[in-house]
């Protein structure tokens, strides 16, 4: 296998970088690097943090010495088959309803397709969770149909709702706070990639798998009553 | 009663910060905390807190503050601020007793961008994720997710008695003038051709007022990319300077994102963040390259700083200089203020 580059940004923090695209084969190898790394944490290390290609951690550089991190880092990588374990399949439910989907017109006008068939190749699709980023929760998702891939806004919209499913520039998203954007939104779940008062305020992982399941307005209107009180409506199934 | 902290006004800016919200990068959660995380440790260190302790952050909007219910111990430190007992004038780095009906004043003064305000005892507020520190743009931490304004009662539990007279903390590890901030080349100095490394060392480059705890905006001579500006996204360290198509390098701050997808030429070592994030606006500030070696040598000098209590002094007058209050203890030795003055 091939090695990974390590890089310091910084004095407190080293980056393992495993290749330059996004790539679920590198992906893996930065997950697998971070599962280990945090199954048996050296002293000194504080945080990692699992990004498209690369796993940044951050560390204590006077209670961990760089070389024996990055010593730790090349083995950790080199060993064979090190493939992620424990990733779920989690089933959100969303509503493509164009109340909820506010940009899903724009999206049909720009790929030639009708809004019924975005949102069913959208809800088709399975994504893959690559990383956390921007804002609280939001998830930038893999796996995007070719035919849904359109540029990103030119300018930013106003900021688009709660747990809005994005795209925008061949990604997707699910963008959990409110934020202005230049992604499209073309829908709506009930679920909650972060919510702090419930006992897991991120119920899904870095690796996770995420499926959509079409509701209607009034499925999500009852969903969301139950998500707002601290339940998870999501179905979270173990990979096999 | 327990006693509190009220705020009887507040300029834009001024929030609550403890030691950071650490553990959540990979959820896109930002750690916040101080922008200068040593002059933080300070103010509580000169109390007695935890190192971590909630302190107000007071930006160059300033703080206008009383007790209620009893009095309470309170340390300054950061910037040169102009702060106020009553009126009367004291050092910018000072801890003392606020009394109830007293009042305190921090206001920007001729250096510095940010000063910290700790209250012996624990600031009583309900911690997000761990942590009590302020990310108004995510609308959690401190208060309700924003910033203070005048009204604010902050209930302070564990409160202890300060200094009975105002005392100048000496500590002159503050005094860290700007204009040159320590980097380690990279993580994405190789997107940068050699002369752009030089051209970006050689600088000067000038701290613009558009700044906020997010990130720094640096004006100058803008940079070029030997090999594109997008990168596919990855983790940004605070101080990490990304150079995005335009060319002017950003220093990212406290605030900032925990992802991004422009390359990084250089990251600002810990312990000169605080250094860059008291550069006023229009500063002109330099950037030099050290190795790990050095930054190490002074993180740990840092951390002694740290390890011990804060010497204090009585205040035989109240109206010293800044300079001179802040320089006090490299001049060396006590010195009679009437000698001093200038």
């Amino acid at each position: 296998m091939e090695t990974p580059r390590l890089l310091d940004a910084g004095e407190a923090a080293l980056v393992a970088e495993f290749g330059t695209t996004v790539d679920p084969a590198i992906h893996d190898r930065v997950l697998a690097l971070d599962d280990a790394l945090r199954a048996e944490p050296p002293a000194g290390l504080r945080e990692t943090v699992p990004t498209y290609r690369s796993l940044m951690i951050h560390y204590d550089p006077l209670v961990l010495d760089r070389d024996a991190l990055a010593e730790r880092i090349l083995s950790l990588a080199a060993r064979p088959g090190a493939a992620r374990a424990g990733a779920a399949i989690w089933t959100l439910p969303c509503c493509y309803d164009p109340a909820f989907a506010e940009d899903i017109a724009a999206v049909a006008e720009a790929t030639g397709l009708t809004v019924e068939r975005v949102a069913a190749l959208h809800a088709g699709a399975e994504y893959r969770v690559y990383m956390y980023g921007f804002a609280p929760g939001f998830a930038y998702l893999g796996g995007l149909p070719s035919a849904l891939a359109v540029s990103r806004r030119a300018t930013p919209r106003p900021p688009h709702p709660e747990n809005a499913l994005l795209i925008g520039g061949g990604l997707a998203a699910v963008g959990t706070f409110p934020m202005p954007t230049g992604w499209y939104v073309v829908g709506r779940t009930p679920e909650r990639l972060y919510a702090p008062h419930r006992p897991d305020p991120f119920p899904v992982a870095v690796g996770d798998t995420l499926r959509f399941d079409p509701i209607d307005a009034a499925t999500f209107a009852a969903l969301e009553r139950r998500a707002a009180s601290g339940e998870v409506v999501a179905h979270r199934q173990e990979a096999a | 009663m327990t006693p509190r902290l009220s705020i009887l006004s507040a300029g834009p800016g001024v929030t609550l910060q403890d030691g950071g919200r650490h553990g959540y990068l990979r959820y896109g959660i930002t750690a916040a905390g101080p922008m200068d995380p040593l002059a933080h440790a300070t103010a509580n260190r000169a109390l007695g807190n935890p190192l971590g302790a909630t302190a107000l952050e007071v930006s160059l909007g300033g703080v206008e503050v009383t007790a209620e219910g009893g009095p309470l111990g309170v340390a300054v430190a950061g910037g040169a601020f102009r702060i106020g007992l009553d009126g009367a004038s004291l050092p910018p780095a000072c801890a003392l007793t606020l009394q109830p009906g007293s009042s305190l004043t921090l206001r920007a003064g001729r250096a510095g961008a940010w000063a910290y305000l700790a209250v012996a005892g624990r600031l009583d507020l309900a911690p997000t994720l761990g942590s009590t520190a302020t990310h108004t743009r995510s609308g959690f931490g401190g208060l309700d997710g924003r910033a203070l304004r005048a009204g604010d009662r902050l209930a302070v539990a564990e409160s202890r008695p300060g200094p009975a007279d105002p005392h100048a903390l000496l500590a002159p590890w503050l005094v860290r003038p700007p204009e040159e901030i320590r980097v380690l080349l990279g993580p994405q100095d190789d997107f940068f051709a050699e002369d752009q490394i030089a051209a970006f060392l050689a600088g000067p480059w000038t701290v613009t007022t558009k700044g906020d705890r997010m990130a720094c905006f640096l004006d100058g001579t803008p940079l070029t990319h030997a090999k594109g500006y997008n990168i596919v996204s990855d983790g940004i360290a605070m101080g990490a300077i990304q150079v995005p198509g335009e060319g002017w390098p950003i220093v990212l701050m406290a605030d900032r994102q925990s992802t991004g997808g422009y390359p990084k030429i250089a990251t600002v070592i810990g312990p000169d963040l605080g250094r860059l994030a008291q550069a006023q606006g229009g500063t002109r500030i330099r950037f030099r390259a050290v190795d790990r070696t050095a930054a190490l040598a002074a993180r740990r000098a840092e951390a002694e700083v740290l390890a011990r209590p804060v010497a204090m002094e009585p205040l035989i007058r109240t109206d010293f200089s800044a300079e001179f209050l802040l320089g006090r203890n490299l001049i060396g030795g006590v010195v009679d203020g009437a000698q001093a003055s200038p």
